[in-house]
């Protein structure tokens, strides 16, 4: 077994273990942290489609986190005022169905990765960066100056969307219910990564060019990547809109994309299980420097600094060596 | 709208342009002559107006705080340059992004922990306070017009730099072939501080110069560091004209587009609901401009074709 | 005559007042080597850009398989069977070396957009991919990383992904480039091979290999081909000699 794989097996005990180990001692309030983590690796699974596969740096996939986000305040605003979100040419009603709700929040997600991605992949390098960083910021203004969904002060969603057969108020309940979802989308994007479309989608990253001298297009295969990478982060989106039942225009914001970024790179990039780790760390420094200082960004600022600087794999590419699996 | 109103708030566009432009001007150089992208910029602006907050407050000078701005950011981009991106030339752009993105963490977390959460004050000057007259009857702010020429100024010096001194020759080259300068005898190491250094006091003044009019506080670089971005998108990286012309459009079509949008909705929607759409679309405004520059020139209006 | 299976006629090419390419018109007919020479900064990599369809003539036309492919881009033009391989070995460093071929079989193949179903184990995609290594004496490192191979090997590699395309003609932007002797020696031996398969339109400084293997040379100087013909019309002919060796050599 290669060593990426035990620490996998690590990671995925210790994601067992550390809710098994609340719900047994009564502390709702980790469970509903492990939540935030499993929810955040999964933003950061969709990041990793699009940056660790296909090397696109995208700075503005809070736009789709966003989005996932609003899809489930929105639907669920509808719902709990009882009024339609429109009445003609068709009637659509709010719901409170969390399956509708992901697969609207999934399909408007991918949408707006679709046109910002076919504008976007028609720059490269730093324009591509920055233009993505643009658009979710034009996303971010435009959620605070509209009014109909609280503006600048958010969305509040009383009462968590339900889920068919379960009872997602239950923190555990919700906590296996998200841990379900990461796991399934982690599978998946494993076996995309050794599709046929990985093998290309890989090559565009490593040399453009040779890729065309084959008679694949790149251009093609980025917006694919990139439309399937916008969904899934849309989708951790919404689920995080539900563990807070508040969605706010901060989803959105730059801050919010750069850090996502931060969890895939603190975990690894392109490692499978990295945003897990990544996000784990993150959240874990949240809670205990900022239970210490306030200021405890400072030191997330120190520590991914000497990460990028000096330990580039992240945390699984530093314990797991340079070995990167090829089977 | 009247032809007043409308000229006020072209020089307003003006005015937040030429800011812009401060801003766009370091980001573009930098990208240019070291090929490295800088998310921390705004955080040298905003380094300059505390810087000039405290100077006058201690000494009640806004001239001697303007110096504070430039010298106090001139000196934490040589020292950001040095300790931190000096390593990141060789690395590639993810990399570049995550380690300037951590600065702005470590720099905005930190300045709040220096200065607190409270905005600190920088006031305009009493010999810069008040309307000044403008031809056909327009009283404009003359702290406003004054950033405006002052801009100009910085702008006009510029060019002057970049083309007429031994450091613009060496920018120029610099932006066009970095091995060949390196292989001539030029001493990159010092170009490379120098040209950080500049594009830092030029943010700094410009954080210093419109901290007078807004508020100085944390975080006030990040909205126009993205706005910056956008220009050099628009302009073309590496391009100082580019940036010029950029910072100018973007100006005006923010400026003017917030004015003007809910005045061209308001005739045929009614008030509250033109006001709502116009408003959306004007901060949106800025960005559907960038959009269809790219769609035009994937390269920005004066960058280099791929 | 028979028919060429790539020509350029009349190309043009400038950038700003640099003519890179003036009235460039060759051809490269069946079975044939037909090398590429001249001093650097000729125009040779423009050229050969122009041909694979990174770059756009600004005048002139390109015709492969008896079409006109003027106005088709790279990709197009691999699809339709020009095998290209570069100066720099364009190959995706991480990757192994048969997941490189691989890459070349799925461009052939076509259908790129399969999420599910493991590359590496796709009958088809292996079967051509393990062909076109065995060609080139590489499916022993099958597993090797690429990054792991010498000069010499990466080149016989991208020739293995072009084999993928069932090239119907190869440009080759010189391929001796960096091999040693011994290097070069094998190389040559296996192109001279190649030819059979398809014809190959050579771009190359390394004078043995050229004189090893042309059927037909073309000089190219200050972006216009001064002269084009057998090796021995070549060696002869004045201006030829002239700007490679100056004026006083004759």
């Amino acid at each position: 077994m290669t060593r990426e794989r035990l620490i996998n097996l690590l990671i995925l005990l210790l994601m067992i273990a550390v809710p098994a180990w609340a719900y047994a001692v009564d502390e709702p309030f980790i469970l509903t942290l492990t939540t935030k983590v499993a929810i955040l690796a999964l933003a950061g699974v969709g990041l990793n489609i699009a940056l660790g596969l296909g090397g696109l740096i995208s700075f503005g996939h809070a736009a789709f986190f966003g989005i996932g986000g609003y899809a489930m305040g929105i639907l669920a605003s509808h719902a709990q005022s009882y009024t339609p979100m429109m009445e003609w040419p068709l009637l659509i009603e709010g719901t409170k169905s969390m399956p509708v709700i992901w697969l609207v929040a999934m399909l408007t997600s991918a949408l707006a990765a679709l046109l910002i991605g076919a504008l976007s992949l028609r720059t490269s390098g730093v324009y591509f960066i920055m233009i993505t960083l643009a658009f979710g910021q034009m996303l971010y203004y435009f959620a605070i100056s509209w009014p109909a969904y609280g503006g600048e002060d958010g969305l509040s969603i009383y009462v968590r969307n339900g889920f068919p057969g379960l009872n997602t108020l239950d923190p555990l309940q919700y906590l296996i219910l998200c841990y379900v979802v990461l796991f399934i989308v982690i599978f998946l994007s494993s076996r995309l990564a050794k599709s046929a479309f990985g093998l290309a989608l890989g090559g565009a990253r490593q040399n453009a060019e040779r890729v065309q001298t084959v008679g694949i297009a790149p251009y093609r295969v980025r917006l694919t990547a990139f439309v399937i990478s916008g969904a899934v982060t849309g989708l951790a989106g919404a689920l995080y809109a539900d563990l807070n039942r508040f969605v706010s225009p901060t989803m959105f914001s730059w801050h919010t994309s750069g850090e996502i970024m931060v969890f895939v790179i603190l975990g690894g990039v392109a490692r499978l299980f990295g945003p897990v780790a990544g996000a784990a760390l993150f959240i874990g420094m949240e809670h205990v420097l900022g239970g210490i200082s306030e200021f405890w960004q400072v030191f997330l600022g120190l520590t991914l600094l000497a990460v990028v600087l000096f330990a580039r794999g992240g945390l699984i590419g530093t314990l797991a060596g340079r070995e990167v699996a090829h089977d | 709208m009247s032809a007043i109103l409308l000229v006020e708030q072209i020089l307003n566009g003006l005015q937040s342009g030429v800011m812009l432009f401060l801003m766009a001007a370091g980001l573009t150089l930098v990208f240019g002559v070291m090929g490295l992208i800088n998310l921390a910029h705004g955080s040298l602006y905003m380094v300059g107006a505390f810087a000039a907050a405290s100077i006058a407050a201690a000494t009640g000078s806004f001239v001697l705080a303007l110096v504070a701005a430039l010298a106090a950011a001139a000196v934490a981009g040589a020292l950001i340059e040095l300790i931190v991106i000096r390593r990141l030339y060789a690395r590639d752009h993810l990399d570049q992004v995550l380690a300037t993105f951590a600065l702005i963490l470590i720099l905005s977390e930190g300045t709040r922990w220096m200065f607190g959460s409270f905005p600190l004050y920088l006031d305009v000057p009493s010999w810069l306070s008040g309307p000044i007259s403008l031809p056909g009857g327009i009283q404009y702010p003359l702290y406003r017009l004054a950033i405006i020429v002052a801009g100009l100024a910085v702008a006009a010096g510029l060019f002057l730099l970049i083309s007429r001194t031994r450091l613009g020759i060496r920018i120029r080259a610099g932006e066009a072939d970095r091995e060949m300068i390196a292989a001539l005898g030029v001493d990159i190491s010092k170009l490379y501080t120098m040209v950080f250094a500049l594009g830092a006091a030029l943010a700094g003044l410009a954080g210093a110069l419109v901290g007078a009019i807004q508020s100085v506080q944390v975080g006030m670089g990040e909205p126009v560091l993205i706005l910056a971005f956008v220009v050099v998108v628009i302009g073309g990286i590496g391009s100082i004209k580019g940036a010029f012309v950029g910072a100018l459009l973007v100006g005006l079509t923010d400026t003017l587009g917030g004015v003007l949008l809910p005045q061209l909705f308001a005739l045929f929607l009614d008030p509250s609901a033109a006001a709502t759409v116009g408003a959306s679309l004007a901060s949106m405004a800025i960005y559907i401009l960038m959009a269809v520059v790219l769609v035009l020139r994937p390269s920005g209006l004066f960058g280099e074709r791929a | 005559m028979t028919r060429p299976v790539l020509s350029t006629h009349r190309i043009c090419k400038s950038f700003g007042a640099l003519e890179a390419s003036k009235d460039v018109t060759l051809d490269l007919r069946p079975g044939e080597i037909h090398a590429l020479i001249g001093p650097n900064g000729a125009g040779k990599s423009t050229l050969i850009k122009q041909i694979a369809g990174s770059l756009q003539p600004d005048r002139g036309e390109i015709r492969f398989m008896g079409r006109d492919v003027s106005a088709l881009d790279t990709v197009a033009r691999a699809r339709m069977g020009l095998g290209r391989t570069f100066q720099i070995s364009a190959l995706a460093m991480e990757y192994t070396v048969l997941q490189n071929v691989l890459l070349g079989a799925l461009g052939t193949q076509g259908n790129v957009f399969r999420f599910f179903g493991n590359a590496l184990k796709d009958k088809g995609l292996r079967a051509m991919a393990e062909e076109a290594l065995a060609r080139v004496g590489l499916l022993d490192r099958a597993t090797d990383l690429t990054g792991a191979l010498s000069h010499g090997q990466r080149r016989l590699l991208e020739v293995a992904v072009a084999l993928t395309l069932t090239p119907k003609a190869f440009v080759m932007d010189e391929p001796m480039a960096g091999l040693g002797t011994e290097g070069s020696a094998r190389l040559t031996e296996f192109l001279d091979g190649l030819r059979v398969q398809a014809p190959i339109l050579l771009v190359e400084h390394d004078m043995d290999a050229v004189f090893a293997l042309a059927d037909r040379i073309s000089v190219l100087v200050y972006g216009q081909i001064i002269a084009t013909g057998s090796i021995a019309e070549i060696r002869e002919n004045p201006e030829v000699r002239t700007a490679y060796l100056g004026d006083d050599a004759i």
